[in-house]
Formats: structure tokens, C-alpha cells, sequence
């Protein structure tokens, strides 16, 4: 617990010499970063609702970093689950009816989980690395979007702007409360932190995907198939991404355009490290690193810093956690002419 | 006939880039390390070098601060995956995600500025030779500059006494770490390297190949030169193959776009990341599973625990 919040409070003290070096004040920038996101109920709100998809998908990346298989390509399947979601909503444009929230939350669900499934066949057929083909399917995702919202999916009364139509009513995650803005993904996304809880706590799965990840010559003994894990973790961190895709499409941009994945799928990455693979953590995170991008939205028209420098700050944050995570498992020894 | 030489120069300019940082990383992963910040390496060498010669109004010390940018950067790298053993898939990404912002921040006071071409290097008699002559012969310094690279990698690799140590270490680092072998500090210079490699790589992307600077203008050419070491399976020269290969594909498909071709523009800018997908699946088939890397590649050492 103590390991994050300290990687953190150094992070944090970084980002203000940086902050204080670009001729800014860092006291102002902590405050426009941190604690007005936080007091503001307005921003908190924003706040939870950034927090939704960082969650769902951060959790389902905890399954492939607990068994050290890289899915770094999250973002691509965040996208295609936007697409296959948005999709159904954009053929169903114009009809009523209570199956078509639930049709996209399944459709999304499954176009992640279906593009997951090309780098996970990839490596245990082929032996190809996971790491480069997710990636590179990212690329690929973000120009599909291109093409659709430009192409066959364009609003026709758009003044040829590149996005689709707005969805209709039934299309649209409606709010909790009268009012507000907070929708029912914020459930999804409670819920997935507490069946991931579970699964890791009590069930041999959970069991298997740690130890194939901790010691993968003795889970092999154990009889654990590297291969049946492999694309098991690869197929839920792909569904629960694109399930993130779909509620953030139906839930908060409500039509399909160019950018709505903003990172996030890589955002994740950090939020699963800074929550040191726990569910919980990745609960927990995925609120910290929400308040951080809250904040750098609000940075970016009040103190004019560039959301580059946030990008900065989310690198330096997870090299930090890293270091935190390596002195909490070695002794640093410093002697002369070591190797 | 008068395109054909003028097609293959930019094939060799739009692959240089792509070479040489490969060419960095594949010494990196000899050494046994596994560093996923090609990508941000070469964003940051990208913009350092294209702020640095802007302010100098020099490309050549564009070039140069471009390269000890991405290896500084290298360095932040070597330090944390060296010293403090961290998770190397993990700290290559974060480092990657760090430079993509840094170079975002250097850069921003020169998004759109144009700046000269560098001066070709002409080289009498040989530049003679049809078609090929002017491909090859009238190129940018930087250009030849990365065949040297190449033959002096395959020498230094293959045909010394530290080439052979650094293989040794990225082989099996336990036996190498009870030989005396300084594993740790052979890592790092190979990862020095490696970054010195991807800044240059960055700043011959915007000094020569484009010539402006813009924000995310790597756009996963860092992640195809990782792809290409893993191609390459041990050999520099299938790297040179590999390079040019996909330099070939990036032009033809910048043709194709520009050419009536009924296909949407976004297939044709998707190929060159389908075709590194469909390349490791080549490579698979072939037989060659996994056959060219190191032992103990992305595997932590720690001394005597």
C-alpha cells in the first residue's frame, strides 16, 4: 500500500520542478491537478465518470500482466468495442426498445474480446510475441474507426463532419440520478473489481493465471495449461476492454468519432501497475490517475500547460512505481566494482 | 524510366530511419535486453534534433543532439531495468509513453517551422551507373552513414572480443555473471547505444525524411523496428532485407493513395502494421519459431541473491 503512494509523492514532487522549469508555479498547478478535481462535486463526477473505463479495462489487464503475458494493445480492443457497439446502435438508429443497450454492451464485449483473440492465437499457435502484434493492431484499430465515421458510417447530415449519427434515447446509458451525469458503467465497473476480487481470492483460475506469471516451469508441473491460460486472460482483458469501448461510446460521447479512445487503453496500463495488479488497487488507481487527467483538461484552458506534459507525468509515474516495486523486493546494495 | 531511380531513393530514405534503430535495438536484445522504448526514444530524438538545428541552424548538430537525446533517455532506461532490476517490458513502455510527452513539450514551439534540406553526397564515377547509380550514389550523409553502421554492428557483433562477450551475456548471464563477466556494465553500454541508435533514427525522421516537426510523427515506426530485430532472428544483414523491405511498402503504399487506386486510404496506411504482423507469421511458418533471440532476453539479472 505504502509503495504506490510513495512512488506517487515522488512522481508528484518531479512533475512540480518540471512545472516550476516551464516558468509556471507548482503550487498552482498542484492545485488545478489535484485538489480541485477533488473538492469540485462537478469535477468529481467527471472524475468517476474517467474512472469507468480506466477501471474495466485496468482489471482486465491485470489478469494478462498477473501471468506476465503483455497485452499492450488494449486500446486497439477499447476501440473496436466502441465499433461494434456504436455499430449496433448506428443500425438500430431510429428503433425503441429495451434489447438494444444490452445488444451493444454483448456486441462490444465481444469485438474486444474477438480482437484479443488475434495476438493471444498468434503467440501460443505460432510463437509469435504478443507484445508487437497488439500493439501493431492498434494502429490498425484507430484507422478502421477512420474509415468507418468517414465512410459507410457517416452522418449524412453531418456538413460532413467525420462521426456518426448521435445515438437515439435507447441507445444512450442513461443517468443514475435526475440530474446527473454518472451512468449505470460506473456499476459495470464495481462489479468487475469485485468478481475479479473473488476470482483471484478464491478459485483455482485466479490461482493458475498468478502462478503461470510467478513461476511458469512450476504451474506447468501443476498441470496448468500455458496455452488454455494464455488465451483465457487475453480473451477477458480483450471483453472487458471493449466492453470499456462501448460504455464509454454509449455513456459519454453518445456517437462513434475519431479520438473517443483518447489513451485510455494505455492509461490503463498504468493505472493496473500503480494498483500493483490488485483488483482493488486497480480500483483504486484508476480514481488517482481520473483525477490527474480531470485536472489536466482544466490545466490545459487555465494555466495553458500542454496535456504533453501529463503524458510526461503518467511515463515518469509508472518508471517510479516500477523503482518502488523493485526496492520493495531487493536490498539495494551499492559496492565498489560490482558486475 | 526516369522515376524508377527517384522511387528507390525514397524507399532507402523512408528505410534508413527504420535500419538504424533497429540496428541499435538489435545489439541491445544481443546483450539480452528487451527495451520497448524504441518509440520514445525516437519521438524525443525527433524533436530535440529538429529544435536543436532550428536554434543552431545547423543540421548536422540537429542530427548529433537528436542521437544523445534518445540515448540520455536510454540511459534513464539502463539505469532502472540494470540497476534496479525492474520489469523491462514494463519500463520500456513507460519510457515510451514518457518520451512521446517530452517530445510533445520540447517540440511545441516548432510545430510547422520548414527547414532546408540536408546536402546529398554525390559520388563521382559510381553515381554513373544506370538507374541504380542515382539511388544509391546521390543519397544524405546519414544514409551511408547507416551502411557503415550495418557492416560495422555485423564486424563488431560477429568478429571481437566484446561482441563476443556481450552475446555471452545476453546468452545465459548466470554463466556469464560466474566467468567474471561484468554483465551489468556490458548491458548498459549496450543500451546506450541502442538509444544513441533510436534518437538519430528520430532526428533523420524529421531532418531528412520529412523535414518538419510534428507531434507524434513516429507513428509506431520505434515498434516496426522492434518487429524488424525479431525478423531479423540474429542476422544484420536480414535487417538490411527487412528495412527496405517495409521501406518499399511505406512508398508503395504512399503511391497507391496518391494513384487512383479504389481502395480506402486507411487499408493502404494500415499495411505496413498488417505486413509486420504478417512478416512474424512468415517467419513462423518458415520454421524459424523463436530460433534468433537471446537466452536470457528480458530476464532480470540479479547477482547473487
Amino acid at each position: 500500500m505504502l509503495t504506490p503512494v510513495l512512488a506517487l509523492v515522488v512522481a508528484v514532487l518531479i512533475g512540480g520542478l518540471i512545472v516550476a522549469l516551464m516558468g509556471k508555479s507548482p503550487l498552482t498547478a498542484f492545485r488545478v491537478f489535484i485538489l480541485d478535481p477533488l473538492t469540485d462535486p462537478w469535477a468529481m463526477q467527471e472524475v468517476l465518470l474517467k474512472a469507468t473505463p480506466l477501471t474495466l479495462i485496468a482489471i482486465g489487464l491485470l489478469f494478462c500482466f498477473r501471468a506476465s503475458r503483455w497485452n499492450i494493445g488494449a486500446e486497439g480492443q477499447f476501440l473496436l468495442g466502441g465499433i461494434c457497439g456504436g455499430g449496433v446502435a448506428i443500425l438500430a438508429h431510429g428503433m425503441t426498445g429495451f434489447w438494444i443497450l444490452p445488444a451493444m454492451l454483448i456486441a462490444g464485449a465481444l469485438g474486444g474480446l474477438a480482437y484479443a483473440a488475434i495476438p493471444a492465437v498468434l503467440r501460443t499457435r505460432f510463437g509469435i510475441s504478443e507484445i508487437l502484434t497488439s500493439l501493431m493492431l492498434v494502429y490498425v484499430a484507430d484507422l478502421l474507426l477512420d474509415y468507418l465515421v468517414r465512410g459507410p458510417w457517416r452522418d449524412p447530415k453531418g456538413f460532413n463532419f467525420p462521426q456518426s449519427v448521435a445515438f437515439s434515447d435507447s441507445a444512450v446509458l442513461q443517468p443514475l440520478f435526475e440530474g446527473g451525469r454518472l451512468h449505470a458503467g460506473l456499476l459495470l465497473a464495481l462489479a468487475a473489481v469485485l468478481v475479479a476480487f473473488v476470482l483471484f481470492r478464491r478459485t483455482l483460475f485466479g490461482f493458475a493465471v498468478s502462478a503461470s506469471g510467478d513461476a511458469p516451469r512450476a504451474a506447468n508441473f501443476a498441470g496448468f495449461n500455458e496455452s488454455r491460460i494464455t488465451v483465457l486472460v487475453f480473451l477477458i482483458s480483450g471483453a472487458l476492454a471493449g466492453l470499456a469501448g462501448v460504455v464509454e461510446v454509449s455513456g459519454q460521447v453518445g456517437q462513434l468519432r475519431p479520438g473517443f479512445g483518447q489513451g485510455l487503453g494505455f492509461t490503463a496500463i498504468i493505472v493496473a501497475f500503480l494498483g500493483r495488479l490488485t483488483p482493488a488497487g486497480a480500483g483504486l488507481s484508476a480514481i488517482v490517475i481520473a483525477v490527474l487527467l480531470i485536472g489536466a483538461e482544466s490545466a490545459q484552458v487555465t494555466l495553458k500547460l500542454p496535456f504533453d506534459l501529463t503524458r510526461f507525468f503518467m511515463g515518469l509515474l509508472l518508471l517510479c512505481v516500477l523503482v518502488g516495486e523493485s526496492l520493495n523486493r531487493y536490498r539495494l546494495e551499492i559496492r565498489k566494482g560490482g558486475a | 524510366m526516369d522515376m524508377l531511380p527517384l522511387i528507390l531513393a525514397t524507399i532507402f530514405t523512408a528505410a534508413t530511419p527504420l535500419l538504424i534503430a533497429a540496428l541499435g535495438e538489435h545489439v541491445v536484445e544481443r546483450a539480452g535486453v528487451l527495451n520497448l522504448g524504441v518509440e520514445g526514444m525516437m519521438i524525443v530524438g525527433a524533436a530535440t534534433g529538429f529544435a536543436a538545428a532550428v536554434l543552431s541552424d545547423s543540421s548536422v548538430f540537429g542530427l548529433l543532439a537528436g542521437a544523445l537525446a534518445g540515448m540520455a533517455l536510454s540511459a534513464v532506461f539502463g539505469v532502472l531495468v540494470i540497476f534496479f532490476a525492474t520489469n523491462q517490458v514494463a519500463t520500456g513502455l513507460a519510457l515510451t509513453i514518457l518520451g512521446l510527452g517530452l517530445a510533445g513539450l520540447i517540440g511545441q514551439n516548432f510545430v510547422g517551422q520548414p527547414r532546408g534540406a540536408i546536402a546529398a553526397i554525390e559520388i563521382p564515377l559510381l553515381k554513373d551507373i544506370p538507374v541504380l547509380g542515382k539511388a544509391i550514389f546521390t543519397g544524405d550523409p546519414v544514409f551511408y552513414l547507416s551502411l557503415v553502421l550495418v557492416a560495422l554492428v555485423a564486424f563488431g557483433l560477429n568478429r571481437t572480443r566484446i561482441g563476443l562477450l556481450l552475446r555471452a551475456v545476453g546468452e545465459n548471464h548466470t554463466s556469464a555473471h560466474s566467468l567474471g563477466l561484468p554483465v551489468r556494465r556490458l548491458r548498459f553500454w549496450a543500451i546506450l547505444f541502442g538509444g544513441l541508435m533510436a534518437g538519430l533514427a528520430g532526428a533523420y525522421l524529421s531532418l531528412i525524411y520529412t523535414r518538419f516537426w510534428s507531434p507524434g510523427m513516429s507513428a509506431g515506426r520505434g515498434w516496426i523496428a522492434l518487429a524488424l530485430v525479431v525478423f531479423a532472428a540474429g542476422h544484420v544483414w536480414r535487417l538490411v532485407l527487412g528495412a527496405y523491405l517495409f521501406g518499399g511498402i511505406t512508398v508503395a503504399q504512399l503511391h497507391a493513395q496518391a494513384g487512383a487506386i479504389a481502395l480506402p486510404s486507411q487499408l493502404l496506411s494500415a499495411l505496413p502494421y498488417l505486413m509486420t504482423i504478417a512478416a512474424l507469421l512468415v517467419l513462423s511458418l518458415s520454421g524459424r519459431k523463436g530460433g534468433g533471440a537471446a537466452g536470457s532476453l528480458g530476464q532480470p539479472f540479479v547477482p547473487e541473491r
